[in-house]
């Protein structure tokens, strides 16, 4: 040993990669949340790319607009499924409350990516009122999800008469209304268990997003992070928060576009 | 124990026009291409053609979420290519699975 190596001493000759060094210059706590973030990606993708192949699967609705009948046999085309407004009654409105969904998550990612700006200034003052702007989005998303659910679940009016192999195993007729795991009034079974099991799985991530945005709001709010001496953890919820934002694109793409 | 004493002792620095500015820029064009695309929903006629130019356009929003949101562009390079790189085994798995779905439908048809 030389007299003049230390445990972590970065010697030139080591290189990069030799050890005792940072090659990604990010803290411990990015760097996972970053790798976390990764994992994640693959698991919305293997979902999302699962979506796809089933929906090439089945032929397309390819009839007018104005004859929609929803059917087991062909994929529903999504701007007459996903077409109506709360509060308002009857109106045919098509991929109107989805981009109003969408705005609502973006517009919280763009006052999370200030929040972080001002993280970066040790602005609490600020930090704290873009921390509230974004969670009142994020709950404001989440409630909208909750409309979009109970209206795909209860379903139209008229309903659609189905043949299918209900509950029981038995093969029947009848008239469906809305949406379950076993049948929709909208198109093959598969498309409402996508639905919900996609849908829901990026709402479970927003409402955990939700509940993060709150302890950070909270903390910044009565200074913990003054005293730590950095805005960190803003940095890595808002992290997060992008990712949210990142998966719904995808999710808006597919369900709502293709 | 939360009624503290909790004067910051850290500096406040002044709002970054420059980078703020960038922050509205981004916001607008991830707008305006979801606009485009909703045009394109109701103008377009449904097919390959329109599918290939939505996941394009998704995947061209995803960038500027992920460059100028996440400041990932910002990144130490290694840090940069080791989130970016594995993706690209997802190209694949877009392909095989594309493919496997249109087999379906042929056999099921």
């Amino acid at each position: 040993m030389s007299a003049h190596s230390t445990a972590i001493g970065v010697s030139s000759k080591r290189g990069t990669w030799g050890g005792g060094n940072e090659p990604f210059k990010a803290s411990y706590g990015k760097i996972m949340m970053w790798f976390f973030l990764l994992s994640d990606i693959f698991t919305f993708a293997a979902f999302l790319i699962t979506y796809l192949s089933i929906r090439v699967s089945y032929p397309t609705y390819a009839g007018p607009a104005g004859e929609f009948l929803g059917s087991n046999e062909y994929w529903p085309v999504p701007e007459l499924v996903f077409e109506a407004l709360p509060f308002v009654h009857g109106l045919h409105a098509p991929l109107i409350f989805v981009g109003i969904m969408t705005f609502v998550l973006i517009s919280s990612s763009v006052t999370m990516v200030l929040a972080v700006e001002a993280g970066h200034r040790n602005d609490r003052n600020d930090v704290v009122k873009w921390m509230l702007w974004t969670l009142l989005g994020g709950i404001t998303f989440l409630s909208c999800q909750a409309w979009e659910w109970n209206h795909f679940i209860h379903g139209t009016e008229g309903g659609t008469v189905l043949t299918y192999v209900n509950s029981l195993n038995r093969l029947v007729t009848e008239t469906v209304f809305g949406a379950n795991l076993n049948v929709n009034e909208y198109g093959p079974p598969a498309f409402a268990q996508l639905f919900f099991f996609i849908t829901g799985f990026h709402g479970f991530h927003v409402t955990i997003g939700v509940f993060l945005l709150f302890l950070c709001f909270y903390q910044a709010a009565v200074g913990v992070y003054d005293k730590r001496g950095h805005y960190e953890m803003v940095e890595k919820i808002g992290l997060y928060w992008h990712f949210v934002d990142l998966v719904w694109v995808f999710v808006f793409t597919l369900f709502y576009l293709i | 124990m939360l009624i503290q004493e909790n004067k910051s002792t850290l500096e406040v620095q002044p709002r970054n026009e420059e980078k703020v500015k960038k922050i509205w820029k981004t916001a607008g064009i991830l707008l305006a291409i979801t606009v485009v695309e909703f045009i394109m929903a109701f103008t377009m006629d449904r097919g390959f053609i329109l599918y290939f130019l939505f996941i394009a356009l998704t995947i061209w929003k995803a960038k500027y979420i992920m460059m100028e949101f996440m400041h990932l562009g910002e990144e130490a390079k290694p840090l940069f290519f080791s989130i970016i790189v594995p993706l690209i085994f997802l190209v694949w798995l877009v392909i095989a699975l594309m493919k496997e779905g249109s087999e379906i439908f042929l056999m099921r048809w």
